[in-house]
């Protein structure tokens, strides 16, 4: 049995549990700082364990570490450690969040995301899928003596338990009815004429269940409430590292076990991705609150990355996969900008807060407008050449109607991105922000550096997609 | 008459609506809620017990054990979210989580 290629996952789980002890025995003060370096360190651990671990089926089938999950899990380590960076300052300054378990549970989330990236049979994919979620339930009410936060815990425990359940459902039918939960043999149990009604209608529970998880239209009303009510600092990680982590699940599940079934599942997709951006591209225009504003945003986000899906073939998962690298960045940076709007000690969310931030600081309104102009799809930032490519994919599959959907809701889309920009331009200042921590600055000036030179690193990470997308499909 | 597997999955699937429906229109309790999510985790059981008998294949069997495991964890997360709400807000009716509206 070739256990080593769950090496970088094994690794994570007992840092994290080790990191766990650290915690509960440092003195109390310096705690969650300690706690949140070592885990950084983990991070960085486990990133170089992925690239050396060897790649292979292993646990008798139920775990596969391939380029794919290679690709998919340095994006979803780089997000999260970016994503404790940005904690490090933010759960300092309010109350009662400065505790260790919060790196430690941001380290078992990533452990269950890498185990669901990698996961090669239906009780893998849920048992990773759960251990991310509880992690994260846990998290998003992480503020405990504030209402909003607990609010939100207890909207994402509910929503997200319903979709588990969702799920749970879709994978008994398709284990019923194919005989297997392994992903190549339901695969093979596809490949008949005529495959039964209770496997589709499975997968159709399964689809479901995964596109609640990545707030997907119409299973979307979860995420604006729990965006808008956690600490930023959770918004930051939610808005990233789990929605790759649930994309490329999705992508894994409907293209290995379900590919024989393109033909029923296409429609579902498209549907599901113009229902999406078509919400991401008017919602947010009605809004105040940026956190929301961002939320909704996001879920034309997953619109765009599901038009890579619904071309259903290798061209467009290494489309997918380009976009949630790009998007990744995009949304933590803009998050960090979030955590950067604080007054007299207090944090500030609207968008009239920004008011004048053109003339107030320079370099924070710079580097918000790259990331509200990349998220647009202007060129030369990074949201550019991805959307660009998932347009592609879908014109070269033949799915004209998706594509137009996608160039009209982005017009659409230009109107509130741009909104803000000329409110941090052209309107009177509304007073200065607090000063930055470093490690705030760090981030901001990493992501916006990434989101406007992408250019330089495009055929790299092109390269990069392709072989994870032939290694997918191949 | 004898009892064949789609009896069971037609006892699993009431449950499943049952618990749907006990999470979509319920106005009362969040603990209510909460047994919805059991009963529709059970539903699933007893669909995965249903179909490892019929395939004579226990892996249906092996993950029961870990969706019951893994169902007693997401209970105790989801009680101790409602403690802190509670903490908070001083009541858990549905009602009154209104405070972001989505």
């Amino acid at each position: 049995m070739n256990w080593l290629v769950a090496l970088p996952e094994i690794a994570l789980a007992i840092l994290a549990m080790a990191i766990l002890l650290v915690g509960a025995f440092a003195p109390k003060p310096g705690a969650f700082r300690l706690a949140s370096m070592l885990s950084l360190g983990a991070l960085l651990i486990t990133t170089g364990l992925v690239a050396v671990a060897p790649q292979g089926i292993g646990y008798g089938g139920l775990f596969v570490a391939d380029a794919f999950s290679r690709f998919v899990k340095v994006v979803i380590l780089a997000s999260a450690a970016l994503a404790i960076i940005l904690s490090l300052d933010f759960n300092e300054r309010e109350d009662e969040m400065a505790r260790f378990e919060f790196p430690v549970l941001i380290l078992f989330a990533s452990a269950g995301m890498l185990i669901m990236v990698s996961a090669n049979n239906l009780m893998t994919l849920y048992l990773g899928l759960e251990l991310q979620s509880l992690a994260l339930y846990v998290i998003a009410a992480f503020a405990r003596d504030t209402l909003r936060s607990a609010e939100a815990g207890l909207k994402y425990f509910v929503l997200g338990s319903l979709a588990s359940g969702l799920l749970l459902y879709g994978i008994s039918l398709v284990y019923g009815f194919s005989g297997s939960m392994d992903f190549s043999r339901i695969a093979t149990a596809l490949l008949a004429p005529k495959p039964s009604a209770g496997l589709i209608v499975g997968m159709i529970f399964v689809l479901t269940g995964l596109s609640f998880k990545i707030a997907a239209v119409p299973f979307h009303m979860w995420s604006p409430d729990v965006y808008e009510g956690s600490p930023t600092s959770v918004t930051a990680l939610l808005g990233s590292a789990p929605k790759v982590a649930g994309i490329a699940l999705l992508l894994r599940v409907m293209l290995v076990p379900f590919g024989h079934l393109l033909p029923q599942w296409q429609l579902l997709i498209e549907i599901v991705s113009i229902a999406s951006m078509v919400l991401g591209s008017l919602a947010p225009i009605m809004q105040t609150n940026v956190k929301r504003l961002l939320a909704y945003s996001a879920i034309g986000h997953v619109g765009y990355a599901l038009m890579g899906l619904a071309a259903g073939n290798a061209n467009g998962v290494t489309d997918t996969l380009v976009y949630l690298a790009t998007y990744a960045f995009m949304a933590l940076g803009s998050f960090a900008v979030i955590i950067a709007m604080r007054r007299q000690g207090r944090p500030v969310e609207t968008i009239a807060d920004l008011s004048g931030l053109g003339r107030n600081d320079g370099a924070l309104a710079l580097v918000l407008a790259v990331f509200l102009l990349s998220m647009a799809g202007l060129p030369p930032f990074s949201g550019f050449f991805a959307k660009l490519y998932v347009f592609l994919a879908a014109v070269h599959s033949g799915l004209w109607t998706l594509a137009a959907f996608g160039i009209i809701t982005s017009i659409f889309g230009l109107y509130y991105y741009l909104r803000i920009v000329k409110v941090m331009y052209f309107d009177a200042p509304a007073g200065v922000f607090d000063h930055r921590a470093p490690s705030l600055s760090f981030v901001i000036a990493a992501t916006g550096i990434v989101t406007t030179f992408f250019i330089v690193v495009l055929g790299p990470v092109t390269a990069a997609a392709q072989a994870a997308a032939q290694a997918l499909l191949g | 008459m004898p009892l064949s597997v789609s009896h069971y999955l037609v006892v699993s699937a009431i449950l499943l609506v049952i618990g749907i429906f006990g999470i979509f229109m319920n106005r009362k309790n969040v603990i209510t809620i909460m047994m919805s999510i059991e009963l529709m985790l059970l539903a699933v059981n007893l669909n995965l017990v249903a179909f490892s008998g019929a395939l004579g294949d226990l892996t249906g069997q092996v993950f029961t054990m870990f969706v019951l495991t893994v169902a007693a964890a997401e209970a105790a997360i989801g009680l101790a979210i409602v403690v802190t709400y509670f903490r908070n807000r001083g009541s858990i009716a549905v009602e009154d989580v209104n405070l972001m509206k989505g």
